[in-house]
């Protein structure tokens, strides 16, 4: 008898330990990766002393305040500048210690004052890569050294990284941002909201109210029921074999990309749809064909509006799901280096999770944190849009 | 002309149709009883002006690709293109692309050539197209526009285009999955003319190289794929499972049958969290902070050749990432037992955990398995986990510190990068694409079955 | 022998005696159903129903649960069209017009032939939206004042108005039951029918909400039409001119209300009336 109250006790102990598994397990991911990644929303600033008019940048002031001013400005050598005014603050060994990030933020406070060309003037300004990672965590012994160089002469502060949400994706960590990334997310989610809702919802309305149950309408069924479950590459080359080299459409645009996530996330809105509407009583039905509305008039006066909360925490759910998925993306195209954020939906574009992709293959030890605070980005949407799900779902739910 | 202004022209009219439609009859109402109110007048032009314009210009569409593109080949320019099939299409897409401004220049000198001859027959055929769209708008307009009167039943009407549309949004699931099967049979097709089906089902050794021009010596490579789905039965199918089932199983039993209701009530969120964390996050995890650990742990071992790329670290947090969806199945199978079969049980004397591995568990398996079914299928797909944490080694091999590919990850390599879309290398994706939706679909159909069975049983 | 004296302890129903005058003998029916049987796939629930609906006259249909008295009742508005598996056929009239043909508007003919469900069912809108939406989507007011004035007009008739003039944009679902019932009432006549059909509208609602009801059917019944089927034979007696037994599928019989619960003519009429089954 004490054995089986023994195993009993066993049984539901492994059943504890199970589920211990997986909170624990979420909150240990969750953890590292704020832990690796809230570092990349800050970077270091040096202060370096720049004598402007005994260095090389022969710009112009008064052209600076005209609207060709970042031209001028990129093509002027700046990463010479600084790599001499560097070196001659700190030592031979900071002469690559300014990256991308630096000639970017010296052109912008020219931009904004360019009186500062005529004097000598210290300015602080991001550091490259090797130097914020040995700051933040540590590097090899020159880096480091330099790093206290930099401390004990008060030269290094560290504050919070605006670029990274401003600016798009770069070769120089320390210059890298998640802008054109979001933007592409953004134009590329429009594009498939765009579809497959409209497509997903009509679809159902039919199956649920109009379609006469007979062979043709099962097969709709079960087409749909399977495609909920394709795995997601699978809609990757069919973009790739379809809009890319049937229709020739341009590789790597958001619309190719919304198109091929459409056609991933319908089944999951007609699925969800179908339930909402399944769920509205008849006698709401019955009510609106007794007064002698059509049963067009029905469905859109008063089925749909009343679905509308299922359908619409299944949308979002669907959405939620496309946003985050990387493999059909890839297939279309959206490997390549993009530095600019797209203008439109036929610009080549990336979006976030294939950013973080891609910047996960990087060597470079910078990108570790910079690749961490995207997926904590990322998480943040997600949590949103499932957040957002749960309360349409708990605030509409209607008990008939 | 181009196609986008006839596009705008059409809705142009159709907007205007809607318009006279709506006045015309707005003034009707005074004099006599209609059957239908102004806005269905108003709509049934509109869309008689549309609709049959919008469809005729999604369909002239293709077809004007192909007709411009034979234009294009029978100039004189294009006769003087190379005759391999391969080499001649690239230069056509590359002119293509020139030619609508998606690219500024390309590899091959030819293709500047074909740009004004593309130009001008784009332009061509799309003012016939574009003009027969609008003149097809305008006379649907007129025509719909004179049937306005009073007994007109413009309601009926449109509500049969609507039925139309709804139709065509239902027809666009079965064209999904027709246009899968057929994109994917049509390109392995393509490539099984060039590497063996026997090969490719049954070889072992898997080096896909390809001669990629008619001149060049080419190295023929292995396109065995045995290797491929060996690493993603491993690593899905049995590492993954080995993690998910135990783990997602007693996950599901503690929470419907001994769980307090406030821990259940944090834990479905926790699973649904877990759920739906993006697969890129998973596989940055697993490269990140799992492979090292599992490397240091083989090395421990006495495995000397543990990768840093390796199935165990793959596995793991797939089967991690699978938890909550055999979970959540188990949960409903377990609880559409019906609680008189577990009363029955207690009531005998059995504890609580003799009455679920003896009665609860026996009485729910098939949908438990079902669950299982699907979970399998979803981490045999699962494509971003194996490409970041497993490799790119076609190993054929049992030991789980060793790096193994799978073929989600090959399906990924052969497509990205710069390569030529017609070699046998890209057409070997569509190849694995075609056997991992297969594979799939029968893994979705049985599953599908055995669960609906199971619900029958119990209702 | 009377049916009193075989049964004994249970008393038939007591016949209004301020029921209406009976209208001119002779006056064509509103509706007219000839030989109507129903199937639901193979199987009939209905067998040649004839019957004769009038207006100013209330048209009581009873019998035991499930003996088709409500199949009947919906196909006067051809509700059975929504079920796929039935089947109608026969002859039905309303004005002379054939209800079943082609050519028949069947949205109109539910404006014309309106129905009161068993359980109320308003849509979950605001009262006034409640009964301005059949209106707006057949016409009969286009502008807000119009729609104001229909609205008012058969909230009144419908005995609902002073309890609701002041709350229109409140929700039709938070009213009561019986208030609820006034509102779909309402709901019907503000499309101007002619015929009002009402599927056992009483048998949700308490014994005050009920006698409300029964109050305004014989206020409406000046204007409409009225077709009621019920299980419950006092409220047919207090309500109806006409009344007429269903059994099994079969119209048994059908006659004035008063003659058919103090002599009816057939045995298994009397039998269900005096309480022998149903």
């Amino acid at each position: 008898m004490r054995r089986r109250y023994a195993a009993e006790r066993r049984f539901r102990l492994a059943g504890l330990f199970a589920v211990s598994l997986s909170a624990l397990f979420l909150a240990f991911l969750l953890t590292n990766m704020a832990w690796k990644g809230l570092s990349g929303f800050t970077h270091y600033e040096a202060a370096v002393p720049i004598d402007f008019p005994r260095s090389d940048l022969v710009l112009d002031p008064a052209a600076l305040k005209g609207p060709d001013a970042s031209e001028i400005i990129a093509g002027a050598d700046v990463e010479g500048a600084l790599s001499k005014a560097a070196s001659a603050a700190f030592g031979p060994g900071a002469e690559e210690m300014f990256g991308a990030a630096a000639e970017r933020s010296l052109g912008r406070q020219l931009i904004r004052d360019p009186e500062l060309l005529s004097r000598r003037a210290v300015l602080w300004l991001p550091v490259g890569s090797k130097i914020d990672v040995a700051a933040k965590q540590g590097s090899d012994a020159a880096a480091e050294s330099l790093v206290q160089q930099l401390q004990s002469k008060n030269a290094l502060r560290r504050t919070v990284n605006t670029d990274f949400l401003t600016e798009s994706d770069a070769t120089d960590p320390s210059a890298v941002g998640i802008w054109g990334a979001l933007k592409g997310t953004f134009l590329t989610i429009m594009v498939t909201m765009a579809l497959a809702f409209p497509i997903g919802v009509l679809a159902a309305v039919y199956l649920e109210e109009f379609a006469r149950r007979n062979r043709w309408t099962d097969a709709i069924e079960v087409s749909i029921n399977n495609l909920a479950a394709v795995p997601s590459i699978i809609f990757g080359l069919l973009g790739l074999a379809v809009f890319l080299n049937f229709m020739h459409l341009p590789r790597s645009a958001p619309l190719v990309g919304g198109l091929t996530l459409a056609l991933m996330t319908m089944p999951v809105i007609v699925i969800a749809s179908r339930n909402a509407i399944m769920s509205v009583p008849p006698s709401i039905r019955d009510a609106a064909l007794g007064v002698g509305a059509s049963k067009m008039q029905v469905v859109f006066h008063h089925v749909l509006p009343l679905a509308l909360p299922g359908i619409l925490t299944g949308t979002i759910i669907g959405m939620a799901r496309a946003l985050g998925e990387t493999a059909p993306l890839l297939m279309i195209g959206m490997r390549a280096f993009i530095a600019a954020p797209a203008q439109g939906i036929t610009d080549p574009s990336s979006v976030l999770p294939v950013q973080i992709f891609l910047w996960s293959d990087e060597v470079d030890r910078g990108f570790v944190e910079k690749t961490s605070a995207a997926i904590i980005v990322l998480l943040l949407f997600m949590l949103l849009m499932n957040g957002l799900a749960i309360y349409l779902r708990n605030r509409f739910e209607q008990r008939w | 002309m181009s196609l986008t202004i006839a596009l705008a022209a059409v809705l142009a009219i159709a907007a205007i149709a809607g318009w006279l439609g709506f006045s015309r009859a707005s003034r009707l109402r005074g004099t006599a009883k209609l059957h239908s109110l102004p806005i269905y007048h108003a709509a049934y032009a509109a869309m008689w002006a549309a609709l049959p314009a919008l469809m005729f210009l999604a369909m002239w569409s293709p077809v004007q690709s192909r007709l411009v593109d034979q234009t294009v080949l029978e100039s004189p320019e294009g006769r003087a293109l190379p005759a391999f099939e391969m080499q001649r299409e690239s230069i056509l897409s590359e002119a293509r692309e020139i030619a609508s401004g998606q690219r500024d220049a390309g590899f091959n000198p030819e293709s500047s050539t074909l740009v004004p001859r593309f130009a001008e027959a784009e332009n061509r055929f799309a003012t016939i197209g574009g003009g027969i769209a609008i003149l097809l708008a305008l006379a649907s307009a007129v025509f719909s526009l004179r049937r306005t009167s009073p007994q007109f039943r413009a309601r009926t009407g449109v509500e049969r285009w609507l039925m139309a549309v709804l139709i065509a949004a239902s027809l666009i699931a079965i064209l999904t999955t027709l246009g899968i099967l057929l994109s994917l049979m049509f390109e392995s097709l393509r490539f099984f003319k060039l590497v063996p089906p026997t090969e490719f089902l049954f070889g072992t050794q898997w080096s896909p190289q390809m001669a990629l021009r008619a001149d060049q010596a080419g190295s023929s490579g292995a396109f065995g794929s045995i290797p491929l789905f060996w690493g993603t039965v491993f690593i899905g199918a049995i590492i993954a499972m080995i993690v998910a089932i135990p783990l997602g199983l007693m996950s599901a039993i503690y929470l419907t049958q001994y769980a307090h209701p406030r821990v259940r009530s944090w834990m479905k969120p926790i699973l649904e969290i877990l759920a739906g964390i993006p697969t890129v996050v998973y596989g940055y995890f697993a490269a990140l902070t799992v492979a090292p650990q599992v490397r240091d742990l083989g090395i421990a071992l006495g495995i000397s050749s543990a990768s840093s790329e390796s199935a165990l670290a793959a596995g793991l947090v797939m089967g991690i990432m699978i938890i909550p969806f055999i979970s959540s199945m188990a949960d409903d199978s377990i609880a559409a037992v019906p609680q008189a079969m577990r009363d029955g049980s207690l009531a005998m004397g059995a504890t609580k955990s003799e009455t679920i591995r003896k009665v609860v568990l026996p009485a729910a398996l098939p949908g438990v398995v079902g669950g299982v079914l699907l979970a399998v299928s979803r981490a045999i797909g699962e494509t971003m986990i194996v490409v970041m944490a497993a490799g790119l080694a076609a190993n054929l091999t049992a030991n789980p510190f060793a790096s193994v590919t799978t073929v989600t990850t090959q399906i990924v390599q052969l497509l990205t990068g710069d390569q030529e879309f017609d070699s046998a290398k890209t057409l070997a994706a569509f190849a694995l694409g075609l056997a991992l939706f297969l594979i799939t679909l029968v893994l979705n159909l049985i599953a599908l079955t055995v669960v609906r069975r199971y619900r029958e049983a119990y209702e | 022998m009377s049916t009193n004296q075989i049964i004994g302890d249970v008393e038939p129903p007591e016949v209004q005696r301020d029921s209406a005058p009976e209208p001119q003998a002779g006056r064509t029916p509103k509706m007219r159903a000839r030989d109507v049987s129903v199937f639901y796939s193979d199987k009939q629930a209905l067998k040649d129903v004839s019957i004769d609906i009038h207006d100013d006259r209330v048209t009581a249909f009873i019998g035991p649960s499930g003996c088709g008295k409500s199949t009947f009742l919906r196909t006067l508005n051809r509700m059975n069209d929504t079920i796929p598996t039935a089947r109608v056929t026969g002859h039905i009239e309303l004005d002379g017009e054939d209800i079943n043909s082609p050519d028949m508007d069947v949205v109109q003919l539910r404006a014309r032939v309106g129905m009161v469900f068993q359980k109320p069912n308003p849509f979950p809108k605001s009262i006034f939206e409640n009964v301005a939406y059949g209106p707006r989507i057949h016409g009969l007011g286009n502008t807000k004042a119009e729609l104001e004035e229909i609205v008012e007009k058969s909230l009144k008739r419908a005995g609902l108005w002073d309890e609701v003039k002041d709350r229109l944009t409140e929700s039709g679902i938070s009213l009561s039951g019986g208030q609820q019932q006034r509102l779909c009432i309402a709901r019907a006549i503000a499309v101007d029918p002619e015929v009002i059909l009402m599927d056992e509208t009483c048998s949700a609602l308490d014994p005050i909400a009920t006698a409300k009801i029964e109050e305004l059917i014989h206020e409406l019944r000046g204007r409409y039409a009225i077709a009621i089927v019920t299980h419950n034979m006092q409220q047919a007696a207090r309500v109806s001119q006409r009344t007429a037994f269903f059994h099994l599928g079969e119209m048994i019989e059908y006659g004035k209300t008063s003659e058919i619960f103090t002599n009816p003519t057939q045995k298994r009429t009397q039998d269900y009336i005096t309480g022998r089954y149903g």
